[in-house]
């Protein structure tokens, strides 16, 4: 109960502070709000640093995981995808879908039971709507809370102000997997095996994108700001709930476009 | 009278006939233009032969000079006709080496044309799918088409997976401009020495 109430206090701080936002980023409304690189000297070098990190432990790490036989693969990221519901229900609830909330609630349930503790994804086999990934930062977007400054965080990457804001409501109770392996006091589960789960989920990650971000970097005049434009291009079209390939974020750009005219 | 009319009818039909036999389907287009990369992709040939093959439809399909202007944001504004030429000079260059450089990556890809939509008389956005393989899922790929002459629609953005490639170019752009106080200059260098390298 006292970690419920210190999200909601934390949620409701973070609001307020959003309308008394000083650098006039942090404002309440429908509109989206563009993300400034308010420090951007320091996020290049944690950038600088991250890619270090990467090409030293991370890439070669994904490459090995990449090795791994696909069903141990998929396994893996059918566990972490359940893992995450446990997120994602609390945050379909605070943003008013609560039909979503009831949807990923039976997922969980099957795929944790049928399934064998997340490893296979039968509710998926079942019919259940294909899973979309909900996060504190992005309720916070969807309460209106624009993004703040960007940030780029050790190991951790890309984000914003808000996106770290919501980050920190994880570990403050609104993650259920961090209560019950860090302060839930059980042999099964501890803050070990969280830590190396949130690690395992950035192995995943990185694996699944080796290419992607190796053509990236090759073929960018700024990587540091390609990365940037992709990262908050991804977190406007998560908050929106805009599906991927919407004609939505087409709109989006359209008045910039009308401006050109070379004919 | 009745001379006049024939005369009028004629001409409608005449121009009626020109545009359906010369305009072409932003649908068609696309997967045409697709058809031609895989194509090239598939064929058992060098990567630097490509790449000048890659080069070339994209050329001819792609509105280079827009996009560049797109990607340069309000700073176009303050540029003088010289600039603007050196600028399209080195953004073409650019463009086609980082473009072609991607797309020579791929073997044999199968883009799949699913729908289009008219936002206007000047976009159509088409809908497609990159099909999946056992190495990657399948990937949305939309493309903003400029259709203002109808008879030679021109691509001016990628839209892929919800994430625009010229949104992206803008926003690097803009942060490389940013760096140097706006100095457009700054920029020219970046972009001769990445064509160079």
């Amino acid at each position: 109960m006292i970690r419920f109430l210190k999200i909601i206090f934390l949620f409701i701080f973070i609001s307020s502070n959003a309308l008394a936002g000083s650098d006039g980023d942090l404002v309440l409304s429908n509109k989206s709000k563009s993300t400034k690189d308010c420090f951007e000297p320091l996020n290049r070098a944690t950038f600088a640093l991250n890619q270090g990190l990467d090409k030293a432990i991370l890439k070669p790490v994904a490459q090995g995981y990449r090795s791994l036989p696909a069903p141990i693969k998929k396994g893996t990221g059918n566990v972490l995808n359940n893992l995450s519901t446990l997120v994602t229900i609390p945050n379909n609830v605070l943003q008013g879908d609560i039909k979503l909330a009831v949807i990923n609630t039976g997922r969980l349930v099957v795929n944790t039971t049928l399934g064998i503790l997340g490893i296979f994804d039968p509710a998926s086999e079942m019919g259940f709507p294909k899973y979309v990934k909900e996060d504190y930062g992005q309720t916070l977007g969807a309460w209106g809370v624009g993004p703040g400054c960007y940030l780029v965080l050790p190991v951790l990457g890309p984000s914003s102000i808000r996106d770290t804001a919501g980050m920190f409501v994880n570990v403050m109770g609104g993650d259920p997997y961090y209560n019950i392996s860090v302060n839930g006091n059980n042999e099964f589960l501890d803050g070990e095996l969280f830590a190396a789960t949130k690690m395992l989920s950035g192995v995943e990650f990185r694996a699944n994108n080796i290419e992607s971000l190796d053509n990236l970097e090759s073929n960018s005049v700024d990587f540091y700001a390609s990365v940037k434009s992709l990262y908050t291009q991804d977190r406007e079209n998560k908050i929106k709930n805009i599906q991927r390939g919407s004609i939505e974020v087409i709109y989006n750009q359209d008045g910039d476009w009308e401006e050109i005219d070379t004919k | 009278m009745k001379r006049l009319f024939i005369f009028n009818l004629f001409y409608i039909i005449l121009f009626t006939n020109f545009n359906i036999a010369y305009s072409i389907s932003p649908d068609v287009f696309i997967q045409s233009t697709v058809n031609r990369a895989s194509q090239i992709l598939s064929e058992n040939i060098s990567k630097e032969e490509k790449i000048n093959k890659l080069k070339i439809i994209a050329k001819e399909t792609v509105d280079i000079r827009g996009i560049g202007f797109y990607s340069l944001g309000s700073a176009r504004k303050n540029l003088d006709d010289e600039q603007k030429n050196t600028y399209s000079n080195l953004f073409e260059h650019y463009f086609l080496k980082s473009f072609s450089s991607r797309l020579a990556e791929y073997t044999n890809p199968e883009i799949e044309v699913k729908s289009k939509q008219i936002l206007n008389n000047n976009y159509t956005i088409v809908n497609s799918i990159l099909i999946a393989t056992n190495e990657r899922p399948e990937v949305k790929i939309d493309w903003r088409v400029y259709t203002k002459n109808q008879d030679n629609p021109l691509i001016r953005d990628l839209i892929i997976e919800g994430l625009s490639l010229a949104r992206t170019q803008k926003e690097e752009f803009s942060s490389i401009l940013n760096s140097n106080d706006g100095n457009i200059n700054s920029l020219f260098i970046i972009l001769e020495e990445f064509s160079k390298n």
